[in-house]
């Protein structure tokens, strides 16, 4: 591989996981959330797998399958499994509009390269370079948390969370030793099933999966 | 010999917890906790006898290193466990008797804090902090369903927020996990791999690591591990969870759970310490204490349950916690852990005992439950005895801790921030004894009789207040290793 063609590829896999989180916000049907967030663990795959390719690291050659097997394919088919329950199955009111939402992505990516100075000037290669995208990305993970109301929705954002700091750790790190990676995904698999079944027995017991329901405990 | 040790310490609660989920809930299977618990216990007690006086223990590799610090959690985690396991058997017996649960549901539950204790004492002795991570994520994932187990709606609901928002503070933390590891490989000559986030290497290096990455990683480490903490700005899952807990879970999550996760932070902060100097480090910690100790006291004061009165003084008391290390002398680590100890066994014996009145009262309002000291005296009693040491009266050890935490701040120059903290706590006090009063004087009604506490509920709660007031009297057996453990993460 080329140093052009390995810059353009990261640069590409970087940038289509960022804009897979600003998407996110911009779709309100919650399947259609759920499809790009697969589309999102794949391209997080690929940079893995570019990143491995490119420095001979087996290790991270691993790693990137089993990114693509976790989060590109059995975590979006768990939430789509909870989308098929919910009748409404989109995001009706979320306390932002999409305009708005779309405006804020914008800011928090400013917002994120500005946070990740120290970062890129600590490792100013090509990869470093485009750490604050995985930054970027979990910030509107988090603002997704943050505006949206249905279950599916908090868990997604999570995930773009999740997802952002994976980015991170590839492009600035060249990715942790394997057995924290294979902790750290069993640990987010795990989350992933337990909201699962939490947000099944809400809806079996209580028939919403919309989380203004929940406001029986305060202060 | 002493490896071994180590792995039953950790795999005792690991075979307790198989057990438990292979079977369908008998008394025997609780009590089998209660064992699994008491193991632990001795065997923390046997590691913290070598350590206090000697290096560390290794075991697996090298992957688990117990030092002195790590000893006083085990221990911790071990002593609130051993409560905790046993008015479980009592809490499930009267579930599945009651028909709230079935007898399967009960074995999970067992198995379930089971896991739990065991992912607590692996990120007190795992010795890379990416292993430390891994654990205590483990242990949100073990707690939502013990913290949903009366799958009341409240408890689905609380359960649901503590998943959310712990999982998005864990996350925080990782990425500042990763940014250490990024600055550690940074330091060149030979750090790669998994020993760039090795504690011990970490702490030896830390004067070469970057500055401006390390500065953005402790920021995020602390608003992270300070979720499970408890810590403010990312406190709102806490009070949810602990009130609706099922009680032996509250208490281990009020006693122990918060506590291991400040332990991460205790962690980072000698490597923040070496890198950064220790303006900044002080400079968050004061800052989260004091916010966590301003919000704790405001919503004391109009708070009408009593669990969740319970859970705004876990935030108090770690907020206080976060103020002595802070300071970060030995002496006021020494006191931190003491507190810990402290904070452990008395709210692990407040909230059992409100899980107590809980089942015998049947509500969680304060202003409902009156005369509990003429109506159910032993009941009653340890209630507020187990008060007046939480607000950090004397015999108990709280008040020496606190004295002590007190002082190493002035003697750092946070005078200013313990006057603040002092002043908090004098609220938190008005209030925590006028529901106090609310709830335990008063006399009883012509057509009552005092009601005795069963054997089980008393015992072991008054051994532990008797415990508390004893480590306050005279700090013997523990000052060697306190001393100890103080030394390894003090400035």
């Amino acid at each position: 591989m080329s140093d052009a063609s390995f810059a353009a590829l990261l640069e590409l896999g970087a940038g289509a996981v960022l804009v897979c989180s600003v998407v996110t916000l911009w779709r309100r049907s919650l399947g259609a959330i759920v499809r790009v967030l697969s589309l999102q663990g794949a391209a997080l795959g690929a940079v893995a797998l570019v990143l491995g390719l490119h420095d001979h690291d087996g290790a991270l050659v691993g790693v990137a399958v089993l990114v693509v097997a976790e989060k590109g394919v059995a975590l979006p088919a768990m939430l789509m499994r909870l989308v098929a329950r919910d009748p409404t199955s989109r995001e009706l009111s979320p306390l932002v509009n999409v305009p708005a939402s779309l405006v804020a992505t914008g800011a928090l990516t400013l917002l994120a390269f500005t946070v990740a100075t120290p970062v890129v000037a600590l490792v100013p290669t090509v990869a470093g370079r485009l750490a604050p995208l995985g930054l970027a990305t979990m910030l509107i993970g988090l603002f997704a948390m943050a505006v949206r109301r249905k279950a599916v929705s908090q868990i997604v954002g999570l995930l773009l969370v999740d997802n952002g700091i994976a980015l991170v750790a590839f492009l600035a790190t060249g990715g942790f030793p394997l057995v924290v990676e294979l902790g750290a995904s069993l640990d987010v698999l795990l989350v992933v099933v337990v909201a699962r079944v939490l947000g099944t027995r809400m809806h079996a017991r209580f028939g919403v999966v919309d989380l203004d329901e929940l406001r029986e405990l305060h202060d | 010999m002493a490896d071994l040790v180590l792995l039953i310490v950790i795999g005792a609660p690991l075979a307790a917890s198989a057990c438990s989920a292979l079977c369908v809930w008998r008394r025997w299977v609780g009590w089998l906790g209660v064992a699994a618990t008491v193991a632990v216990f001795a065997g923390g007690v046997t590691i913290a006898a070598k350590v206090a006086h000697g290096p560390a223990i290794s075991a697996l590799d090298g992957a688990l290193r117990v030092d002195a610090l790590s000893a006083v959690m085990i221990v911790v985690v071990a002593l609130v466990g051993m409560l905790a396991c046993i008015q479980s058997v009592r809490y499930i017996d009267a579930e599945t008797g009651a028909g709230h649960c079935s007898r399967r549901h009960g074995s999970v539950y067992a198995a379930l804090v089971q896991v739990f204790l065991a992912a607590m004492l692996l990120a007190v002795s795992a010795a890379n902090l990416a292993l430390v991570w891994v654990a205590i994520e483990a242990t949100t994932i073990a707690t939502t369903f013990l913290v949903g187990h009366r799958g009341t709606r409240r408890a689905v609901e609380a359960s649901w927020k503590y998943i959310v928002i712990c999982s998005v503070g864990i996350a925080t933390a990782f990425l500042g996990t990763v940014l250490v590891y990024l600055a550690a490989l940074h330091v060149g000559h030979g750090v790669h791999g998994s020993a760039s986030l090795d504690w011990t290497v970490l702490v030896a290096e830390s004067h070469r690591l970057d500055h401006g990455v390390m500065r953005l990683a402790f920021a995020l480490l602390v608003l992270g591990y300070g979720t499970k903490v408890g810590l403010v700005p990312m406190h709102s899952w806490l009070p949810d969870a602990h009130s609706q807990a099922p009680a032996p879970v509250s208490a281990l999550m009020s006693g122990v759970l918060l506590a291991v996760a400040f332990y991460a932070v205790l962690r980072f902060k000698v490597v923040a310490d070496g890198a950064l100097g220790p303006f900044f480090p002080r400079a968050l910690l004061v800052t989260v204490g004091l916010l966590s100790l301003g919000v704790a006291a405001s919503l004391l004061v109009a708070q009408r349950d009593y669990k969740r009165m319970l859970a705004y003084s876990s935030i108090e008391h770690m907020g206080l916690v976060a103020l002595g290390a802070a300071a970060g002398t030995p002496f006021a680590i020494a006191a931190v852990l003491l507190h810990v100890l402290g904070h452990g066994l008395t709210k692990a014996v407040l909230f059992l005992g409100s899980g107590e009145i809980l089942s015998s009262e049947g509500t969680s309002e304060i202003a409902q439950v009156r005369a509990l000291l003429a109506r159910r005296p032993g009941l009653g009693g340890i209630f507020g005895l187990g008060l007046v040491s939480l607000l950090g009266l004397p015999p108990f050890s709280l008040f020496v801790s606190e004295l002590g935490m007190f002082r190493a701040e002035v003697d750092v120059g946070l005078g200013w921030a313990a006057g603040i903290a002092l002043a908090c706590m004098v609220v938190v006090f008005a209030a925590m004894t006028s529901h106090a009063r609310q709830m335990l004087l008063g006399s009883l009604a012509t057509s009552e009789s005092a009601a005795r506490t069963p054997r089980i509920v008393v015992v072991p709660l008054a051994t532990a207040l008797g415990a508390c007031a004893l480590l306050g009297v005279l700090a013997w057996p523990l000052t060697p290793l306190l001393e100890a453990a103080a030394k390894t993460v003090a400035l």
